[in-house]
């Protein structure tokens, strides 16, 4: 206990001491730092608060220190993670190589594919995007089509992806590639590849909120070395479910991580657009829809938390990563759609001088929300997985 | 306490659900209700749980008791909320039992507590006059100098027909809560008992200038802080028997579910039925969290009792709703048997009208939420 104790004040100090003023103020969805071979920085700032968490490991603080990781215990973690709450800390990285690809590599990998990415993804040097869905294969996505020919000393893979997270930004990619016609989940593989080969291309895609995070991504006889190859063949599948199950605990805190939602609470919102009257939010069934929203949110959050606490007593734990990715992502619509209630007009803008720039933030974060619900699995499919893998209910 | 039951708790779980699916199924409850029995709940089960010592729980040593803390109540409510168990556990051994311990020291909650820490000595708390929980809304007066007399009318005071003694609260002529310790059989009382839906308990009470002398009246420096704790541990516990309620009842749908056939195909297969299913099972895996929380907060000393008061209407809130949803949906996937007498998925759908309603149900703990959080 002790040593969690020095622990925790050597932490704090450290990041006093080199974590610069302005990582500490809060961020726009623009000052992520994703790293990655042509990454601009959005500050000089910015990038030395990277490189010095990254020497420390703490980009990736509980991964093997033999592979860039801080080594650091589940409890010196969450030390860290709380310390860094506490002085406002912003994440130094994030990637989808940290989130979701590093996780996958260490339990499927072997030791060769190891030591050539995971320390690049602790570091930032690469940013990877994944390629799963296809316009076939959305919610079926096991369906996916894209080929991978066996050509003696690589693999010859055609295709066309779509959904492809900032594919266009990406260096390398991690993508599910048909090995086998004969067998749908049994004929998948998991592969790796640089988005530099010859024969790959990418195409943006605008949502409704204007943004395009999105790209179609297109394979054209692209050649794939067979070292590349992330367990057996035939074994993507597996691998890819694991990765779900960490993308859909990502996606269901995506609500949560900013608790500030990009603007201030819904109660104070709410006073400042709408008046008060004894204290109390002048409109009385807005008030009510917003109290609801909060209470349930934080019985959401009260659940993430007995999981863990389950999951640590050795427990078994009831709430499923399904659940979680059901119950954030419509309860992040819900506090998107309360916001345009309590906005009105204001929420109505897509540009001009009557609108605030909270005012516009908030429009366009209203509509990238309705994604939340779809990407990583839809809601429906969530509802299926909770139905057949935990209540046991018949096909 | 964290979120997690530890060992204690669990051995106290497993003998309740032991007891009471023994002794106390949802069909002992049926026979009460077909015999009209006297004293509405079975006395030998209530002998079994003296035995085992849960009316002593929460009281003192000094008292008899056995001094644990609420968690130990919480999992055992939760046990008797599976089969719909009616006994004083929840009126006289929490509720009322902890408004006595935290007041102050006096002759007269000395000999009750003393009594209550057998069992067989019940209190019931009387504090409802409108038609929806109010717990400040209170015509009932207590006036005079020198002679204090109580007049006014309570309903909904639940077993308040076995009760030996009422807590009573009233105002005085300065319009400020007074909390009062009576006796059942005091001159001006009269006690009225109603069947209820759900076929436990509560009566009318009426109290026609009842003399109260001093060492009736019960104290705290603080009154209404310690009605509200008071109140609100109530609410947690009322949410646990609520949480065993509804787990119940959604297991109960789930395997009606994997069992009946329609259009040749177990009906479970369905996804509009699947789906459904699947969102009761998320509302209940949050309404257990907020059980669990409220009452890991109630065991550790550093809660404040605004702390404590968020959590118990977050608590009884989310209960009430998931039951709601729970129930209704229950009687609806079992067809035309569950709109029947004889099958007792209808005696979950009764009850959790009225465990909904007991305390506040989410409409009034959403709106208590707002003002605690100052919106």
């Amino acid at each position: 206990m002790t040593n969690l104790e020095d622990f925790r004040q050597e932490t704090a100090a450290w990041l006093e001491q080199n974590c610069p003023p302005s990582m500490r103020t809060p961020m726009k969805e623009t000052d992520t730092i994703w790293g990655g071979r042509d990454f601009q920085y959005p500050s000089e700032d910015a990038k030395q608060w990277k490189e010095c968490m990254a020497a420390k490991g703490w980009t990736a603080p509980t991964w093997p220190k033999q592979y860039g990781g801080g080594g650091l215990s589940s409890a010196e973690a969450t030390i860290l993670k709380q310390e860094m709450r506490r002085l406002g800390c912003r994440p130094p990285l994030f990637s989808f190589g940290l989130g979701m690809l590093g996780p996958a590599l260490m339990e499927f990998g072997n030791e060769q594919q190891k030591r050539e990415h995971l320390p690049k993804i602790v570091n930032g040097d690469i940013r990877w995007c994944q390629g799963y869905s296809e316009p076939a294969a959305g919610s079926d996505l096991a369906n996916l089509q894209t080929s991978a020919v066996d050509k003696g000393d690589h693999f010859l893979v055609n295709g066309h992806k779509i959904w492809t997270s900032y594919a266009n930004q990406a260096d390398w990619i991690f993508c599910l590639v048909r090995t086998d016609k004969s067998s749908k989940q049994g004929g998948i593989s998991f592969l790796l590849f640089d988005m530099e080969s010859e024969g790959v291309s990418t195409r943006p895609i605008q949502l409704i909120s204007g943004s395009s995070p999105f790209c179609e991504t297109f394979f054209e006889n692209v050649k794939v070395p067979k070292d590349n190859l992330v367990g057996e063949l035939n074994q993507g599948w597996t691998i890819a479910k694991r990765l779900l199950e960490h993308e859909r605990a990502m996606i269901s805190e995506i609500g949560f991580a900013d608790p500030s939602g990009g603007g201030a609470p819904l109660a104070s919102l709410a006073k400042e657009y709408l008046g008060e009257s004894h204290g109390r939010i002048a409109d009385r069934v807005l008030r009510s829809e917003i109290a609801r929203h909060e209470m349930k949110s934080h019985a959401f959050l009260a659940t993430l938390k007995r999981a863990g606490e389950e999951a640590k007593a050795g427990q078994s734990v009831g709430a499923t990563a399904s659940m979680f990715k059901y119950y954030g992502t419509e309860n992040n619509k819900e506090k998107f759609e309360l916001m345009m209630k309590i906005l009105g007009h204001h929420g109505l803008g897509w540009e001009g001088a009557g609108f605030s720039e909270r005012d516009l933030t908030t429009t366009r974060r209203w509509l990238r929300s309705k994604g939340n619900s779809i990407e990583g699995g839809t809601s429906e499919v969530q509802l299926n997985v909770i139905a057949k893998r935990v209540l046991g209910l018949p096909d | 306490m964290s979120m997690v039951l530890n060992e204690e708790q669990i051995a106290t779980q497993d003998a309740a659900k032991k007891l009471i699916q023994a002794h106390s199924p949802v069909s002992a409850l049926r026979q009460l209700r077909d015999e009209k029995n006297e004293q509405g709940y079975d006395e030998f089960l209530w002998q079994q749980m003296i035995v085992l010592g849960w009316p002593a729980i929460l009281i003192p040593e000094e008292f008899g008791g056995l001094e644990l803390s609420p968690s130990f109540l919480s999992v055992i409510l939760e046990e008797s909320g599976r089969t719909l168990t009616c006994s004083p556990l929840w009126s006289s051994s929490l509720f009322a039992t902890y408004l006595l311990v935290h007041s102050a020291d006096s002759p007269a909650r000395t000999k009750a507590l003393n009594a209550m820490a057998t069992g067989k000595h019940l209190v019931s708390v009387a504090m409802e006059e409108k038609a929806r929980h109010a717990p400040y809304d209170i015509n009932t007066r207590l006036t005079g100098d020198a002679e204090l007399t109580l007049t006014g009318q309570k309903h909904f005071v639940i077993n308040g027909h076995i009760a030996d003694q009422f807590i009573v609260s009233a105002c005085n002529a300065k319009n400020e809560l007074m909390l009062v310790l009576v006796d059942q059989d005091q001159p001006g009382i009269i006690v009225e008992r109603n069947w209820m839906v759900d076929s436990h308990n509560s009566a009318t009470v009426t109290f026609d200038q009842v003399t109260v002398s001093a060492d009736q009246m019960i104290k705290n420096n603080n009154l209404k802080a310690l009605f509200d704790n008071a109140l609100d541990v109530a609410r947690l516990g009322l949410s646990a028997e609520m949480l065993g309620t509804a787990t119940e009842a959604f297991e109960r749908t789930l395997a009606y579910l994997k069992e009946r056939e329609q259009f040749g195909a177990i009906i479970g297969s369905f996804q509009g039925l699947k789906h459904r299913a699947a969102l009761m099972f998320s509302e209940l895996e949050l309404a257990k969290s907020t059980v669990r929380e409220g009452f890991a907060a109630l065991d550790n000393p550093n809660t404040d009792s605004t702390k404590l008061a968020r959590l118990a209407s977050i608590a009884k809130a989310q209960l009430s709703e998931t039951l709601h949803l729970i129930s209704n949906e229950a009687v609806q996937m079992h067809g035309g048997i569950g709109m029947t007498d004889e099958h007792e998925i209808g005696f979950f759908l009764k009850r959790a009208r009225v465990l909904e309603q007991l305390l506040g149900d989410e409409v009034f703990h959403t709106d208590r939420f707002a003002s605690i959080s100052g919106y």
